[in-house]
């Protein structure tokens, strides 16, 4: 292969790095009416009066926007396909507000300085209400957070408000129950994963006009720009024709701008007022009132033989979606769906539980999505069984984890909100991940723990993971191939880049299939209008989806050129990506056949333009394996290396893969360590700011490790599986078991700190004692 | 009120309020490398270079700025262009958001430290955060750069 598999530099790289503008504030109308949103001080209330007359009477106020001012229609800001999975829970401003954060109302000014002004200037009275702030109280509580009529689910979920549950799922395959009675060796354990923020360095920002065609034209920092236009249309019921949303650069996203954020208010104000209007989210706001990750509970239960078989999982989980259910469904089963096939031979597997509302911010979709709370608590338990059962954890994990030509029920069973799709997994190298990866962190010398000086103990810890390529039969992707005079071309996609450079390995799929360079491939994605259709960034899907949209899109090109060319020369051709030879040696270049095509004889344009859908989801694996220093005086812990041996089949640009793993595994070690959303007993979140919540820095990255596995997805595009979450589902177990092989004390609580690990070893002392 | 400065190397007058951060002023003044993240001094991706020094311009007063000089990474295109060449080889330009305060601090950087190590470079570079790349590769891109430049 010529332009798939090199490490080619990103298409993007060097303009954006010299400053050229392409983020969406960079593209906001000067003038633009700047918005802010009055947010609610209380976790949750219900609004008695509100008194905007002096915020409207104040000169440079355009309007003040309030719950009156729209239908009163419910939607979900999830930014998922249709119908959703997800409740439809959300007005745009409702009487009550459920998290301090939430929307009251938003008024439109000439600056920002007579905005926040009159934010002020509104009055409000609130009748405070009692918030739950536990997700282990929600269930039947007598406070209800969703007690609305007109909320809905748009097919059963497990939807029921008045219990404070937005959905819940039960699965089971086998009977778990009676598999544990024949069991040798039971380990019982619950495990708590945590809230984290995506902290993405562009915060959510929007901005709205009306062209000169009036319709309302959307630049927006947005994973999902077509799902963006359905739900302002279905939200504002405005013709769905007279929106146009541009996804123009996008400083990350990691899911948290999967869904709607400032879009709908601004939309109406622009709509109201005829004016560009613009919102830009404090980081406060980003913190507050924007998404987390769920933070769950699970009450794990494995069964096993004492010869090291693994026979049930057991795998009940309560899962906090906080004020609206943004994902409730979706998030959840994915920390069964995406975890539990990793130990594919068990007898019985089951796998249930509920998602609550809080008055927490809401949680939403999160690289892992599931995936990295249910990796932590069941790679926790696994090794926390092999003690029991005096079995290395290596042995028994290449004992009974999944391998390449086998499958797992599971994937028949669960889907992402809907049932799955049963598949074999033609590419697994799972085994050889783990092999290699032991070699690189000099396991054997290191298992389980050496002495160092200076009161520290080296230990190493490891656990295994997958994740999906999209979701089979929901999520499409189109794209479109334009050959231009002269013989380049334009390659224009839904899928959006939002930094994980799909611009480039899309880029790079059509150059190879084409036989040209990736700088004979000029891209573009997205704009509602321009670009053809695409669910979006999210659920792994670009690569092995939208890839495979552009693999079929490049050979109906390739087709459509050879026979042009036959037609110029009368005879069979043969096309190299610059020449096409006839069988009689005659020639004609594609630079001159589109010269010829476009200005000269039989013009035509040549557009190719094809779609597809998943009909499977190709799990990528890894093993992630680290290395950390302990110090047993004062818990601390420096983490030496992270080695990360990774398939996600052909790696279509290399560097930029390893950059996904590598930016994915110090998000997952940011969630396992440094990072912890904290909220007071008010419900008040008080790590709202990049100085109170720590992400990592790169003084405690010392060392990845990253490697490839040689692996080929049949299905995927030259081979090709998703790359984009994998990194980040490994860390939260893999250190949670090096810290107890180095010190003897597990960690079932997320995150790791200091404090937990010294707790522990003196706790051990004190035992020891005794 | 009216601020003169220099910006890029042409001298410039801004009209602004005294209350405006410069981070606003140059943004409004079509200097759109200069980004917004975190509003108070903890991401990195507002840095410009005042008088040759790396300061968040998202908490420094615009008034402030008075009579000084103002780098932006509009006025090191060479400098920046050349560093994206080895980010690239690294692979290490993801969203991009953090890159033009980047590649200003790496400049600032070479002009202060001669020939610096690991942790120099990292500690130099601390307060430009990145969410995206994990940061190795972004090492190696800038060690690798300024061996080229010596």
């Amino acid at each position: 292969m010529k332009v798939v598999n090199h490490k080619l530099p990103s298409v993007d790289g060097k303009g954006l790095m010299m400053g050229r503008p392409g983020y969406t504030d960079d593209l906001a109308d000067p003038n633009a009416l700047i918005v802010k949103v009055l947010r609610s001080p209380h976790a949750y209330a219900r609004i008695i009066s509100l008194d905007t007359s002096k915020a409207e009477a104040l000169e440079g106020v355009e309007l003040v926007l309030t719950s009156k001012d729209f239908d009163r229609r419910p939607f979900t800001r999830a930014g998922q396909g249709y119908p959703e999975p997800s409740p439809h829970d959300k007005f745009v401003f409702d009487e009550f507000v459920r998290y301090v954060g939430d929307e009251v109302c938003a008024v439109a000014a000439i600056d920002l300085v007579t905005c926040e002004k009159a934010l002020k200037l509104i009055e409000v009275e609130y009748e405070v209400l009692t918030p739950i702030l536990d997700l282990e109280e929600a269930i039947d509580n007598e406070i209800i957070i969703h007690p609305e009529p007109e909320i809905h689910d748009m097919f059963p979920i497990g939807f029921e408000p008045k219990r404070n549950i937005a959905a819940a799922y039960h699965m089971e395959v086998g009977s778990v129950e009676e598999t544990l009675k024949d069991c040798e060796v039971i380990l019982k354990q619950h495990f708590y994963t945590h809230a984290q923020a995506h902290v993405m360095m562009e915060p959510h920002t929007v901005n709205a006009r009306i062209d000169y065609q009036n319709r309302l034209v959307l630049y927006t920092s947005t994973q999902t720009p077509i799902h963006v236009r359905r739900i302002i249309s279905q939200s504002l019921n405005y013709p769905l024709s007279k929106i146009r949303v541009i996804k123009p650069r996008v400083g990350g996203g990691f899911g948290g701008k999967q869904a709607i954020h400032g879009e709908i208010i601004v939309s109406a104000v622009t709509l109201k007022t005829g004016k560009s209007a613009k919102m830009i989210y404090t980081r406060k706001e980003v913190f507050e009132s924007s998404y987390t990750r769920h933070p769950m509970r699970f009450d794990i239960t494995l069964g096993a033989m004492k010869d090291g078989t693994l026979k049930a999982i057991d795998c009940k989980v309560l899962s906090d979606t906080g004020a609206y259910g943004e994902h409730a469904l979706t998030v959840f089963m994915v920390a069964g769906s995406k975890v539990l096939p990793l130990y594919n031979k068990v007898d019985s597997v089951r796998f249930y539980g509920d998602v609550v509302y809080t008055n927490h911010t809401p949680a939403g979709a999160y690289r892992g999505y599931g995936a990295i709370q249910g990796n932590y608590a069941l790679e926790s338990s696994i090794d926390m069984l092999c003690e029991k059962l005096a079995i290395d954890p290596i042995l028994f994990r290449q004992k009974n984890m999944i391998l390449e030509g086998e499958t797992s029920p599971i994937f028949e069973i669960m889907g992402e909100g809907t049932e799955g799709t049963a598949m074999m997994m033609e590419s697994c190298k799972l085994d050889y991940c783990v092999t290699r990866g032991l070699e690189l962190i000099k396991w054997n010398e290191k298992y389980p723990r050496v002495t160092l000086p200076n009161s520290k103990v080296k230990g190493v810890g490891m656990a295994i993971a997958m994740q999906g390529s999209g979701i089979p039969y929901i999520d499409m992707a189109a794209a479109t191939i334009k050959l231009n005079d002269d013989g380049f071309y334009n390659l224009m996609i839904g899928a959006t880049d939002i930094g994980q450079g799909s611009d480039t390995i899309l880029a790079q799929i059509a150059a190879e299939e084409l036989g040209t360079t990736l700088d004979n491939m000029i891209v573009y994605s997205s704009d509602s209008d321009l670009t053809p259709f695409d669910t979006g960034a999210y659920a792994s899907s670009t690569t092995y989806v939208s890839g495979n949209a552009v693999v079929k899109a490049a050979k109906q090109m390739k087709n459509m050129l050879i026979e042009e060319a036959e037609k110029v020369l009368e005879t069979k051709v043969a096309f190299d990506g610059i020449t096409f030879t006839a069988d009689n040696g005659k020639e004609i270049t594609l630079k001159e056949l589109s010269n010829r095509l476009y200005y000269n004889e039989d013009q035509k344009q040549l557009t190719a333009t094809s779609s597809y859908v998943g009909h499977k989801s190709p799990p990528p694996f890894m093993a992630g394996f680290v290395e950390v220093d302990v110090d047993i005086e004062t818990g601390e812990f420096d983490i030496i290396d992270y080695v990360s041996v990774v398939d996600c089949g052909t790696t279509i640009n290399p560097k930029l893969a390893q950059g996904q793993v590598e930016g994915g595994i110090v998000q997952g070690i940011g969630m396992a360590v440094y990072e912890e959303v904290l909220i007071n007993k008010d419900g008040r979140m008080i790590t709202n700011d990049m100085m109170t919540y720590h992400i990592p820095t790169r003084l405690e990255i010392k060392n990845l490790t990253t490697e490839f596995a040689i692996s080929y997805e049949e299905s995927g595009p030259f081979g090709a599986k998703s790359v984009g979450e994998i990194g980040i589902d490994t860390p939260p177990a893999a250190i949670a078991n090096a810290i107890y092989n180095a010190v003897g004390v597990r960690i079932t609580s997320l995150p790791i700190t200091p404090e937990k690990v010294l707790q522990g070893i003196l706790k051990l002392k004190e035992n020891n004692h005794e | 009120m009216k601020i003169h400065v220099t910006v890029n190397g042409y001298k410039k007058a801004f009209d602004i309020e005294p209350s405006d951060y410069l981070l606003d002023t140059l943004r409004k003044y079509n200097y759109l490398s200069v980004k917004r993240g975190c509003d108070n001094t903890s991401c990195g991706v507002c840095t410009i270079l005042l008088d040759g020094k790396p300061v968040p311009s998202c908490s420094l007063l615009s008034a402030k700025a008075d009579g000084h000089s103002i780098i932006t990474v509009e006025g090191i295109p060479k400098e920046a262009e050349k560093l994206s060449e080895h980010f690239g080889h690294e692979g290490a330009d993801q969203c991009g958001y953090c890159n033009p305060s980047m590649a200003v601090n790496v400049h600032a950087l070479k002009n202060e430290i001669q020939n610096p190590t690991d942790d120099e470079i990292k500690e130099y570079l601390v307060g430009n955060l990145c969410r995206c790349t994990g940061y190795i590769g972004q090492h190696k891109a800038i060690k690798s750069y300024l061996e080229d430049e010596k």
